[in-house]
């Protein structure tokens, strides 16, 4: 008899095997993630959470009997019958009886329902997106570089010391200098013992004496292992390349936004910075919100505090090139911007907008992305009743000019996965990515 | 038997909690009434206690400790992880595996009472069956199934190292597709699990040795057309007709490489290994309930258990052992625990307190007195669908109300066959033995003859029982799996047994 205690196991023993079964069941999880990821609020996006997928796609099959033929069933808790009543067949086929039938591993219902953690989930979301492949690295010096092996070297710790490194160095200066081998020391040694006390051998003993003399002195002259023999791995700092990215949200929050616009604004930027942090090892955010003047400011009164006045766009781009020009040298971080706006903007700042956008913000930027939000409903018919506002007439002219920027309309937050997904969706696999 | 300990220490434990040396306690405890009591016969136990996340990584792969890995496991494991998170199902209390010496799992959530329950039910009931029952004798090897285990575990990993997570995964799949039919029903020879590794290990370095790179230069002989042989004798060195598919696949399939025959090999060890599970599992359980009512009955009588403690585990025993009628909505067949335990029940009441009847059903052992040698002998020479129809007792079908309907899809309603009464009783446990009965709850799928002259077809038949064809989408799901480890055309014919009258075919192609 023998107890042990396993708790102390390491757990998460069944992760390969969780592993395999998400990979397996990768396209269909996926299509699930989606969907779940359409119904749930981004404060969430992030979490885990449970997903269904058809079971079909996973099942195990195996040989079963279908419907049909002649099935006896003994049951337990009869009532009222007799031998030989007629029992009218129940609705649904198997109805009382069929205790041995239905499927195999109890899993009756047309879907598999399980949990996915937050990583599983936020892979399998962003998965097939990808940012625009024009990343720039930058090599920042003394900050952590990487070692390399780089040869060897005659100095070096005893931590580093190259011991086939040195005894090949030794081994070779001995062949070379001839240091004689202890079997050669030996083997005279031991014919002079057998030779020595017969007389006739004595001349012969004499001579050995003097070369073993010989030898010996050749072995202390010439070490075993001399330091120049010596060796040590040498290693060699190498700048790491490290790739940054800086997000800059920009946000009208002149009257005309309402609360419901920022937030789905929000959502916008969650999704993004969440993107942007599996992809760069340091990302960085700037806030700059603006009315009919910008400025930069904190992440609290960007989303929260209220502004009035009117709405001149520009303004923004022009904070957010003073920023880039103070703080963030284009050459060494990965800019990305995405400004949330209802479209309203003066009259006389369109010109304005577009020169700045493209002569300074756009060549500076990675990407840089247009979200349009509208209030929910506002569209009743198809197409909007306003016709496209002033902003997006705007971009819409720079990008049939050819100008690298992103747009879309948002109008609930049911679209936002969505809009995100078409976004950045990898070249190719754009689903119908139609504004 | 006259133990004389003060009254204070009696008491195996008190309250809920425990540690090491209480578990130490009630094994002792039980062990004792156990053998001297209900003459019991098992083998060294180990008892290990695990945490519920451990329970559930256990129950994904079919209960056993180690396993080589599949995404299936993973699934099932999402899936029980699901549904016990919503708390829509409670994890069992215990596994018990059927090895030597005999690892119990328990968990650490279970209070004390619980504990003694599950030592009581697994490490005696169980084990006691496990190395008593001629199945378990015949068809399982307890002491070599660990060892055999890991080396499986190892195996198919250094499989996926050499050749590929994806390979090896194809392999597996199919390989589970047909693991019913993966298993001797008919041979006696006890298993050695501890000889697999070394024979498998002797074949690889065979096979290194007489490796000569020459011969891959030869060029291919153009196939001549073999002479149309001698049928019968094809058969008999194919051993054909052959049911136990995935042995006929890993001695015969003519493109599989080595290491995809072993694996094969593998899962049709497990499967073998699980056979006699399916065919005893309402004795098991049977068993090990009547042993563990038995276990802490008497202690609780000899003041070892509390009084609350004894309804305590009352409390969870009945509740094993209900059995809902089948107009219940809670019915899903019949409860195993429950039909075992009451014919356990029923047997000791046979013995001690026999009626007229019992005489005339039983007349070898009805009156007898010691319900424990019939039991033990019961236990030790049956399966689930003998010992029903050697020991279910006409009180019981009473008992239970059973009845025996018949459900004919040509008809358009159902019949009531058989009930509990005289002109029923036999019938009524032919049929529920019949139940019980593996052979006749899976379909008989056999494989008959392989065209080793034209196309290496490889034919297979459903011999169709109670005119109950095969469940298509699955089935030709299935040969699918069969197609590609068999890499040819593969037929399945569904007969009639009694006219030899074809009534449906699968035909399906490998995946090219």
């Amino acid at each position: 008899m023998q107890i042990l205690d396993r708790r102390l196991n390491p757990s998460g023993r069944s992760l390969p095997n969780r592993q395999r079964f998400l990979r397996r069941a990768k396209s269909l999880v996926q299509e699930a993630v989606r969907d779940a990821s359409a119904k749930r609020d981004i404060r969430s996006a992030d979490e885990g959470g449970e997903v269904s997928i058809p079971l079909h796609g996973i099942r195990e099959p195996s040989f079963h009997l279908g419907q049909g033929g002649i099935r006896d069933h003994v049951l337990p808790g009869n009532k009222e019958y007799k031998e030989g009543d007629e029992i009218p067949r129940p609705p649904g086929g198997g109805g009382g009886g069929g205790g041995s039938e239905g499927s195999p591993d109890g899993s009756g219902e047309d879907a598999f329902r399980f949990v996915l953690s937050r990583e599983e989930f936020l892979s399998l979301f962003l998965d097939d997106l990808e940012l625009p492949d024009m990343a720039k690295r930058r090599l920042v010096d003394g900050a952590d570089p990487a070692w390399q092996r780089a040869g060897y070297s005659v100095s070096g710790t005893p931590a580093n010391l190259s011991l086939a490194r040195t005894m090949r160095n030794s081994l070779s200066r001995r062949i070379a200098l001839r240091r004689p081998k202890p079997e050669e020391v030996e083997a005279l040694e031991a014919e002079i013992a057998a030779l020595e006390g017969q007389p006739d051998h004595a001349e012969r003993v004499l001579a050995l004496r003097a070369e073993l003399e010989k030898q010996l002195l050749r072995t202390r002259r010439i070490p075993y292992i001399d330091p120049i023999d010596v060796r040590y791995r040498r290693f060699e700092p190498v700048p790491r390349p490290v790739a940054q990215a800086v997000m800059f949200c920009l946000m009208d929050v002149s009257g005309s936004m309402t609360e419901d616009m920022k937030d789905l604004a929000k959502r916008f930027y969650t999704l993004l910075y969440i993107f942007l942090q599996r992809r760069y090892k340091h990302v960085e955010l700037v806030f700059i919100r603006h009315t009919h003047e910008a400025s930069e400011v904190d992440e609290e009164t960007f989303f929260h505090s209220r502004e009035t006045g009117g709405t001149l766009v520009s303004t923004a781009l022009e904070e957010m090139r003073k920023v880039v020009a103070d703080r963030y040298p284009p050459n060494e971080w990965n800019i990305y911007a995405a400004q949330a706006s209802d479209g309203d903007n003066a009259a006389g700042d369109s010109q304005k907008t577009a020169r700045l956008l493209v002569d300074t913000i756009l060549p500076a930027c990675q990407y840089y992305a247009y979200i349009e939000v509208g209030r929910e409903g506002e569209h009743g018919i198809p197409g909007f009743p306003r016709g496209p506002t002033d902003l997006w007439r705007t971009y819409e002219a720079l990008v049939n000019a050819g100008a690298p920027l992103a747009m879309k309309k948002v109008r609930h937050r049911r679209e936002i996965f969505q809009v995100f997904r078409e976004l950045f969706a990898k070249r190719g696999v754009v689903e119908g990515a139609t504004a | 038997m006259n133990i004389v300990v003060k009254p204070e220490s009696r008491l195996l434990y008190e309250g809920a909690e425990w540690d090491f040396n209480t578990l130490m306690r009630v094994h002792d405890a039980c062990a004792e009434i156990a053998g001297e009591e209900l003459g019991l016969d098992w083998y060294p136990n180990r008892i290990e206690v695990i945490s519920a996340e451990q329970m559930l990584d256990a129950y994904a792969s079919t209960g056993l400790p180690l396993f080589y890995r599949h995404w299936s496991f993973g699934k099932h494991f999402a899936q029980h992880e699901a549904l016990y998170r919503k708390g829509l199902r409670g994890l069992a209390y215990e596994i018990v595996i059927n090895s030597d010496p005999c690892v119990s799992y328990v968990m650490e959530e279970n209070t004390a009472t619980m504990q003694a329950l599950v030592i009581a039910h697994a490490a005696f009931g169980h084990n006691h069956f496990f190395k008593n029952n001629e199945l378990f004798r015949q068809w399982t090897d307890a002491k070599g199934i660990l060892d055999y285990l890991e080396f499986a575990k190892g195996y198919v990993q250094s499989c996926e190292e050499q050749h590929g997570e994806l390979a090896v995964e194809r392999v597996l799949d199919s390989a589970h597709a047909l693991m019913n039919y993966g298993v001797h029903r008919h041979r006696r020879r006890a298993p050695d699990l501890l000889s697999e590794q070394k024979r498998e290990r002797e074949r690889r370095e065979h096979d290194e040795k007489m490796y000569n790179v020459l011969w891959s230069t030869l060029p291919e002989k153009a196939s001549q057309p073999a002479a149309r042989g001698d049928e019968e004798r094809r058969r008999a060195l194919l051993q054909l007709p052959q049911e136990n598919i995935l042995y006929f696949l890993e001695k015969s399939a003519p493109r599989l490489a080595p290491w995809q025959r072993e694996i094969l090999r593998i899962v049709r060890n497990v499967a073998q290994y699980f056979h006699p599970q399916r065919q005893t599992k309402m004795m098991n359980e049977g068993c090990a309930t009547y042993t563990h009512h038995r276990i802490l009955t008497r202690l609780h009588e000899q003041g070892r258990i509390s009084d609350g403690n004894m309804l305590e585990w009352l409390h969870s025993h009945s509740s094993v052992v209900m059995q809902p009628d089948f107009d219940d909505q809670r019915y899903s067949g019949m409860n195993p625990y429950a039909l075992g335990f009451a014919m356990m029940e029923d047997i000791e009441r046979i013995c001690r307190e026999p009626t007229t009847e019992d005489r005339q059903w039983f007349p070898d052992f009805a009156g007898c007195g010691d319900p424990m040698p019939i039991l033990r002998h019961g236990w030790a020479e049956f399966r689930d669908e003998s010992f029903i129809l050697q020991f279910l007792s006409p009180a019981l079908m009473r008992k239970l109300k059973l009845f025996h309907i018949v459900d004919d899809a040509g008809q358009p309603v159902l019949r009531v066959d058989a009930m509990h009464d005289e002109r029923g009783y036999r019938r009524l446990r032919r049929s529920l033995a019949k139940q019980y009965d593996p052979a006749w709850q899976d379909p008989d799928i056999q494989v008959v003859d392989v065209d080793l002259g034209g196309d290496r077809k490889l034919i297979l038949e459903h011999r169709v029982a109670s005119g109950r064809l095969l469940e298509e989408q699955e089935a030709r799901q299935v040969l699918r799996h069969l197609a590609s480890l068999w890499s040819y055309d593969v037929l399945l014919r569904e007969v009639d047994p009694v006219s030899g009258a074809s009534l449906r075919e699968h035909a399906v192609s490998p995946p090219r």
